[in-house]
């Protein structure tokens, strides 16, 4: 995953070292996370071979990786785009819930419009869900009063309860008592799918997203002060970029793109909105987006692998007997190499 | 609000303010030598999982409540490790430790999900237990791990304000740098720190396993973590000031606790978000006081030793 070619202008490693480095950091994690579920009386080989036989050679199990991809890649992106201006944004989980609540209140408010008209409008109403409830810590840091790490983590305990406030009272479907969830949206309302799988028009935002978030942070003046910020706030402030503007508008905008990837499961997949939609995809998308640097290619790269990894977890879940939670200990070992290989920058928070 | 709500609060104040005065209190010591934990939540994750599951198998929560209090602390060496050591990212750090108690307590609690344990013995002194208006309650009535609560608070204050040893935490918490010149080992010194922490941290989710919930439950630690991480901030970094902070939420949690147990007409999903969003009202009220309190070294990395 050589997400360093990315930077050109910099010093290009050969394309060699740099595949050498990724792979010794695949191997130790993969040693270190064997030894691990050899110590829980699993049998590694075969969870490894498993993931491989059952994700990736295979259509179905690669359509399901693809289905996964969109929703990390974006929450992904949500944490690139703050991080330019050195923004910690871990709100992502919170932001997707968000999105996929204000979707769904479009979904079913408007339910006799046409397609073309009403899933640019859930589309947006995903953003704006996600846009809006990152604006909260963006603007509390902005005014510097509350760090926008720890408001962002408290934030992603709040949203799922909204939800479910919502999904067990004014929107509770009325056919299903059993298990709560709004009903279901109309036809015009979902998002169009392909081949026979359930890989939807999310993966094809995803992409969209990931292209424009390289082409601003590259090719464009916005861009550039975004970094100039996160290089030094002081100095940007006093060239006259509107440092407390770009806080909000940063975080914001990661948000609604988080908020794209609640869309995208509640009108792609699920067709209504249910609780337990995302099993830590904002996470997920922060350590991806971590892991590459913000790299665009880097994040594309990361992101596949994570969806292998997310779905190894179904398979030690179905073949093993571990809970799908054990996969953070994969994600965590990967961050740990990753951290002890590349020290904090001096003077960084 | 009538009497038996309001003893009904305060009791629950107690016993769910227990578990985070310990957090705050881990997260204190940590913070004034200069480093933030923001993997907190994992390290209480994996206190309540391996205090859960050694008193599960080894029928005896006082061994549950050790074995918790060693894996928190052994998992903060290894945060340890990479911020000190490594010289890694603190915040990428903490979340990594996140990741990794969220996992590492899946694996070490899935085995005994739905497992029956006798949880910590509780007991009252028998001169208040003579009290009329206290023996229809249950306050007073507790295990060892509130008794000790506040004795361990004013224990973290002597050590942190009146030994030569906390002198050095916080000598390396304002400036490493100084503090290295002036003969100290800035990186032992976190080390401990961050041991005594982690003891700490791990002793607060034993006492969710073991005397709130008596069960494990991924996720059970359902954010305390982090709203310790908030209550440092609020208590000014000051142990003391941290028994205060945690009666106030732990009261929080109880209200909501008791409305819903007596059927208050409020959605359950409202009254849980009350923890959540009175911790990020306490960071709002008290941010701009924040820089003055904070230690100076927080959340820096020290170069200078090599």
């Amino acid at each position: 995953m050589p997400g360093d070619r990315t930077t050109a202008g910099r010093r290009l490693p050969p394309a060699a070292r740099a595949a050498a480095r990724y792979g010794l950091i695949t191997v130790i994690v993969l040693v270190v996370f064997g030894a691990i579920l050899l110590a829980a009386g699993k049998n590694p080989l075969k969870a490894y071979a498993d993931t491989f036989v059952y994700a990736l050679a295979n259509a179905y199990g690669f359509s399901e990786l693809l289905v996964r991809l969109t929703p990390i890649l974006l929450t992904a992106v949500a944490v690139a785009i703050p991080a330019r201006l050195g923004l910690i944004n871990v709100g992502g989980e919170g932001q997707l819930y968000m999105g996929a609540w204000l979707a769904t209140a479009g979904a079913l408010a408007l339910p006799h419009l046409p397609a073309w008209v009403l899933l640019p409008v859930v589309t947006l109403l995903g953003f704006s869900g996600g846009a809006l409830w990152a604006a909260i810590p963006g603007i509390l840091r902005a005014r510097k009063l509350v760090n926008e790490t720890i408001a962002t983590l408290l934030l992603n305990y709040v949203a799922p309860l909204i939800v479910s406030f919502f999904i067990f009272g004014p929107w509770r479907s009325p056919e299903s008592s059993a298990y709560p969830q709004s009903p279901a949206f109309s036809d015009a309302a979902r998002l169009p799918s392909f081949f026979n799988t359930r890989i939807h028009a999310g993966l094809l935002i995803a992409f969209a997203a990931l292209a424009l978030y390289w082409f601003l942070m590259e090719k464009t003046r916005w861009g550039l002060q975004m970094r100039a910020i996160g290089g030094n706030q002081e100095a940007s402030q006093r060239l006259g970029i509107p440092v407390a503007t770009w806080i909000v508008v940063a975080l914001a905008i990661g948000g609604g793109i988080a908020g794209l990837a609640g869309m995208g499961e509640v009108s792609g997949i699920h067709g209504r909105l249910r609780q337990g939609l995302s099993p830590g995809y904002g996470f997920t998308g922060f350590l991806i987006s971590w892991i590459a640097g913000g790299r665009p290619l880097g994040i594309l790269l990361m992101a596949f692998l994570f969806a292998v990894i997310t779905s190894a977890g179904d398979i030690l879940q179905i073949t093993q007997g571990l809970p799908y939670s054990v996969i953070n200990i994969l994600l965590a070992l990967l961050l740990f190499v990753v951290l002890a290989r590349r020290p904090a920058q001096r003077g960084a928070r | 609000m009538n009497a038996p709500l309001a003893i009904g609060v305060i009791a629950g104040a107690v016993l769910s303010g227990t578990s985070l005065l310990y957090a705050t209190l881990g997260e204190t010591i940590t913070e004034r030598s200069g480093i933030v934990n923001l993997g907190l939540e994992g390290i209480l994750l994996i206190g309540a999982s391996v205090g859960f599951a050694s008193a599960a198998s080894s029928a005896s929560a006082y061994l549950g409540v050790a074995a918790a209090a060693l894996a928190g602390g052994a998992a903060n060496l290894l945060f340890g490790w990479l911020v000190v050591s490594r010289k890694a990212n603190q915040l990428a750090s903490g979340l990594a430790m996140m990741f990794f108690g969220i996992g590492a307590s899946a694996l070490v609690g899935g085995p005994f999900v739905g497992a029956v344990i006798t949880g910590l013995p509780k007991w009252r002194p028998s001169f208040l237990a003579g009290l009329r208006w206290v023996k229809s309650t249950t306050l007073f009535n507790y295990d060892i791990l509130i008794w000790l609560a506040v004795p361990v608070a004013l224990l973290v204050w002597w050590a942190l304000f009146r030994t030569r040893w906390g002198l050095g935490v916080r000598a390396v918490g304002e400036s490493a740098a100084a503090a290295f010149a002036s003969g100290r080992n800035p990186a032992m010194i976190q080390y401990q720190a961050l041991f005594a922490g982690g003891v700490l941290g791990g002793l607060a989710g034993a006492h969710l396993s073991l005397s709130l919930t008596l069960t494990w439950a991924e996720g059970m630690t359902a954010g305390r973590g982090f709203i310790a991480i908030a209550l440092v901030i609020f208590s000014k970094w000051h142990p003391l000031r941290a028994i205060a902070g945690a009666l106030v939420f732990g009261g929080a949690e109880a209200l909501q606790l008791q409305l819903q147990a007596r059927g208050a007409d409020v959605s359950p999903f409202l009254l849980d978000m009350i923890p959540y969003v009175l911790t990020l009202l306490v960071l709002l009220a008290w941010g701009g006081a924040r820089r003055l309190a904070a230690p100076a070294g927080l959340g820096r990395t020290f170069y200078g030793s090599e």
